[in-house]
This record gives C-alpha cells, sequence and structure tokens, in this order.
C-alpha cells in the first residue's frame, strides 16, 4: 500500500507521543480498539481550568495510519476549548492524512479515542466538583 | 560488500529467474518458437524436446519415476485447482468426501470450498500450536466415501513441514489418493513423490528461481494409476489433462530452474539455514517477547515467522518497506483484511497474529544484509514498543487480556 506524505511525516516523527499520570487533575484519557483487531489507541488531554487543551500525547498500538492517525489528533487538540475539540470529525483526519477507505477505520478511532479522553475529563471534574461542593 | 537497497527477503512470495535458467529460455522466445506440439516439422521437433527435457527435469527433482506424470500447468493454484476439481470430478461415484487442513493455502482451501458448495464433504483437520497436523487425526478423518487426502508439504507463512511420508502411507493403506501442494518445500528441502507415497503433487516455477507462469501437477501413473479431470477442454495437450499451448520457454525456465535447485540443495539449504538462525537468535537475544511461530525444528531452512507482542505488523514493515522487502500477517496487509488464519490456527490469539513478521531468505541474500534486516528489526521494534499503550501496560503489570476492550 502506498502511504501519503503526511502518514509517513506522522509515522517517521510521531508528535507528542507518550503518557500523563492518569490521576492528576485536568487529564483526561481515551483508551479506545482492542489487540485482538489490531488497533488500540491511548490518547490524553491535559486541560486548564478555563477549559482549554494546554496539551495531548498518544501512544497506539496499530499501523501506520493508525499511528498517524492519533498523532494528528494531538496535534489538532492542543490549543482547542472542549467543545471544539468535540467537533473533530474522523473525516477531516482522512481528509488531511488522505487515507484510503480501508484506513477509515483508524480515522474513526481516533475520533472515539478524543471523545473517550473527553468523556473521562469531564466525569473526572464533575466527580471533583461535587466533592468540592459536599466539602 | 556493500549492501544493495532495498533488501529482498519475502522469498516465499516469489525469487527472481536464475540467470542461468533465463538465459536457457531465451532461444526459445525468438529463433526457437515451435510449437511443441506441431508434429511435422523441425519447428515442432526442437520445442518438443524442449518440453521434455523439462519435464524430465521436473520429474527428477520431486522423485517421479516417469516425467509422463508431470502435467505443465500455469502455476500452483492451477495445480491445486486441478488435482482438487480433477479428481473430485473423477471419484465422484467412488465418493464424495475430502480431507485437507485448517492452514492450506487459499488454492486450496477455496477449491475445497467450491467443491463443498457443488455437494462434497470437506473435513478440515486442525493442527497443534506447532502447526503440525497430526497423521492419526488424517487416519481419523477417513470414512468409506472418501475419495482424497490433501496435506500442504510446508506451509508458505510459518515454514512448518508435515509428516508427509506418514500421511502417503495411511493414504495408501486405505486406499485413498493423496495429493501435496508442495509449492514452498519444492527445490528447497528433499521431496521424493515414491518414498513418501504421494498421488498428485503441485509446484510452482517462480518459487524455484524459475519463470512467473508455469507450474506442474505431478500425476501417479503406477500403483495407482490416477485420473483426473481436466479443467480445461481443447486440442488435448498435456496427455488430455490439461489443453492450451505449453509455453515453450517458461517450461524451459522451470526445467533450468529445477535442474540447478537439485544441484544446490544440500549446499544452499545448509547456507541459508545459518543465516535463517543467525536472523533469529540475534533479534531473540535483543528483544524479549518475541515468538517463533511454527515448529522449531519441523520447518524450511529458509523461513521464519516471528511475532513481536505488543507491535502491529504493518507499522513493522512500514519501517523497513523502503529498505526491507518482508511480510506480516497483519490485517492491514491482508485483500480479506482478516489477520493470518494460519497463526490464528495456531491457537496463539489474533493479537499474535497481528504482530507476525514473516521472513524468507533465499538464494541471493548475504550474511550483511542479514546483519541490516537483523538491526533494523531490533530498532523499529524498539521505536515502535515505545509509543505502544499495550507494552506500556505490560510494563506497569496489566494483564492485557484482563482488560475489556469493546471491539470495533
Amino acid at each position: 500500500m502506498a502511504y501519503s506524505d503526511k502518514v509517513i511525516d506522522h509515522y517517521n516523527n510521531p508528535r507528542n507521543v507518550g503518557s500523563f499520570p492518569k490521576e492528576l487533575a485536568g487529564v483526561g484519557t481515551g483508551l479506545v480498539g482492542a489487540p485482538e483487531c489490531g488497533d488500540v489507541m491511548k490518547l490524553q488531554i491535559r486541560v486548564r481550568d478555563d477549559g482549554v487543551i494546554e496539551d495531548a500525547r498518544f501512544k497506539t498500538f496499530g499501523c501506520g495510519s493508525a499511528i498517524a492517525s492519533s498523532s494528528l489528533a494531538t496535534e489538532w487538540l492542543k490549543g482547542k476549548r472542549i467543545e471544539e475539540a468535540l467537533e473533530i470529525k474522523n473525516t477531516d483526519i482522512v481528509n488531511e492524512l488522505k487515507l484510503p477507505p480501508v484506513k477509515i477505520h483508524c480515522s474513526v478511532l481516533a475520533e472515539d479515542a478524543i471523545k473517550a479522553a473527553i468523556h473521562d475529563y469531564q466525569e473526572k471534574w464533575a466527580k471533583s466538583a461535587a466533592t468540592a461542593a459536599r466539602s | 560488500m556493500a549492501i544493495r537497497f532495498p533488501i529482498f527477503m519475502d522469498y516465499h512470495s516469489t525469487t527472481p529467474v536464475d540467470p542461468r535458467a533465463l538465459e536457457a529460455m531465451l532461444p526459445y522466445f525468438t529463433e526457437k518458437f515451435g510449437h511443441a506440439a506441431s508434429r511435422n516439422h523441425p519447428f515442432g521437433w526442437e520445442a518438443e524436446k524442449a518440453v521434455e527435457q523439462a519435464r524430465a527435469e521436473v520429474a527428477r527433482l520431486i522423485g517421479a519415476r516417469d516425467p509422463k506424470e508431470i502435467v505443465f500447468t500455469s502455476g500452483g493454484t492451477e495445480s491445486d485447482n486441478l488435482a482438487l476439481k480433477g479428481a473430485a470430478e473423477m471419484y465422484r461415484e467412488k465418493g464424495d468426501h475430502i480431507i485437507t487442513t485448517v492452514i492450506e493455502h487459499r488454492a486450496v482451501l477455496d477449491t475445497a470450498k467450491r467443491l463443498e458448495r457443488q455437494g462434497f464433504k470437506v473435513t478440515y483437520v486442525p493442527v497443534d500450536k506447532d502447526g503440525v497436523v497430526d497423521p492419526e487425526a488424517i487416519r481419523a478423518a477417513i470414512t468409506d466415501r472418501t475419495i482424497l487426502i490433501s496435506v500442504m508439504f510446508a506451509n508458505n507463512e510459518i515454514g512448518t513441514t508435515q509428516p508427509i511420508a506418514e500421511i502417503g502411507k495411511i493414504a495408501k493403506g486405505k486406499g485413498v489418493l493423496f495429493h501435496t501442494d508442495a509449492t514452498q518445500a519444492v527445490g528447497k528441502i528433499p521431496v521424493d513423490v515414491e518414498a513418501m507415497g504421494v498421488d498428485l503433487l503441485t509446484c510452482s516455477s517462480h518459487k524455484i528461481y524459475g519463470p512467473k507462469g508455469i507450474g506442474a501437477l505431478y500425476i501417479r501413473r503406477k500403483n495407482p494409476r490416477v485420473r483426473i479431470a481436466p479443467l480445461i477442454d481443447g486440442g488435448g495437450h498435456e496427455r488430455g489433462v490439461r489443453s492450451g499451448t505449453v509455453p515453450v520457454p517458461l517450461a524451459v525456465g522451470f526445467g533450468k530452474a529445477a535442474e540447478i535447485c537439485r544441484e544446490v540443495m544440500p549446499e544452499e539449504s545448509a547456507r541459508l539455514r545459518a543465516l535463517r538462525d543467525r536472523l533469529q537468535d540475534g533479534i531473540l537475544s535483543s528483544l524479549d517477547e518475541v515468538y517463533l511461530n511454527g515448529h522449531p525444528e519441523k520447518r524450511l531452512p529458509h523461513n521464519l515467522n516471528l511475532s513481536f507482542a505488543y507491535v502491529e505488523g504493518e507499522s513493522v514493515l512500514m519501517g523497513l518497506n523502503k529498505e526491507v522487502a518482508i511480510s506480516s500477517g497483519s490485517a492491514c496487509t491482508s485483500a480479506t483484511l482478516e489477520p493470518s488464519y494460519v497463526i490464528a490456527a495456531l491457537g496463539v490469539g489474533a493479537e499474535l497474529a497481528h504482530s507476525s513478521i514473516r521472513y524468507g531468505l533465499g538464494r541471493f541474500n548475504t550474511e550483511e544484509e542479514v546483519e541490516y534486516v537483523k538491526t533494523r528489526t531490533i530498532d523499529i521494534v524498539n521505536r515502535l514498543r515505545e509509543m505502544s499503550p499495550l507494552y506500556e501496560l505490560a510494563k506497569e503489570g496489566v494483564d492485557i487480556k484482563s482488560i475489556q476492550w469493546k471491539a470495533q
């Protein structure tokens, strides 16, 4: 399969590889996919108090397109507000990376990972807000 | 010696034509262009002589008693189709049951599936964790309706070789025909249809440094005399089993390639085994959680199939593919988007099938190339593990199987 230059670039120079401590306040973690399907993505965001994503990290088990999709997602997330981040669609990733039809599931997984990380962050935030309200 | 890139280490997929085979072929494209079935002039005689000489070389390579037992086809896929469909049609009155294995090449499996749709019954015998078929399981599957057993000689992915002589003995004892797809074995390891009790055998030219577009089916003529219904009707070439003009230059190349393989086999297989062991030992001593797919000893000397836990096969290939041609059992590299059914049949789990890489060494690989491929593989796997969430979880002591994954 021929890869687009952008996929190759993200594969060779992945952006924001790594992990934040999960328990850290403001960190949301999404872990999606399944090893038996050949794709697992872990995507993390670190959100400021004002709701802006100040940093993002990823680790991916998967093909080059999966690695590129998650790498690109972390790039796009940085500096976005939560509500803006939720607007990132898998089709945006497909277009940017010029993914062929057989690789569209990689972009779907990246969108799922973004949503899972935001969901985790929001749950954590709601929980800590509830705890704060009780004290 | 300087390495020339890209390095080809995918010799199970195909091989380059040996220059000696090419040289033998060339006159038959131009000045010696006759039709081997033209019985009445020198052009035909010349072509026929060349084809018969090639037939004799192929026969000799597989231990066939008589060159007439070799039928030229377009390749391994056609030979498999011809063996299964041809025997099924010819022996339909005798029975409707075929036995094969779960790790056969698709040319056998898909042919068997078609025969099932036509009313035949097929038993797919499983393999053990090393990919070996138990001959007793074959024996147990035989019924009074069984007409054919088809078991591959050596697997194209994991290189495991099967107990062909034992199965041949069982087949003979029960009066059932025995076909083996020996596409990966012929020319690489000793194959002897007489000693091994094989009735039908598939082989292919382009796997043994001959040209693409030609293969052969061995059809036993004595003890028992096997009859096969043709797939292609026409001029009655190849003793009526395979009509169509024999491509003389391809046959000549195939014959010459077979002759070379027979002559160099002892030396070549020892050399490739040493290179393969060096590649295997080098990788296994530098990386943890690498698993050998296939049998540690009963396998092709030039095959290495490894699963690198926590990294996906296509991403390994992507890191190498400008420099090294190898292949993977990952879903992402297959036309069907399914991970390798061969590796899945070993019961290692789908995730290790996704992580499998096949190295196929061959005649033109050098020590320097093996060293290079070894080093690059280790580098890339390390790099990909650093970005693998599964590796991170494993290092934290999390059992990956304990996580509730949501499969898409």
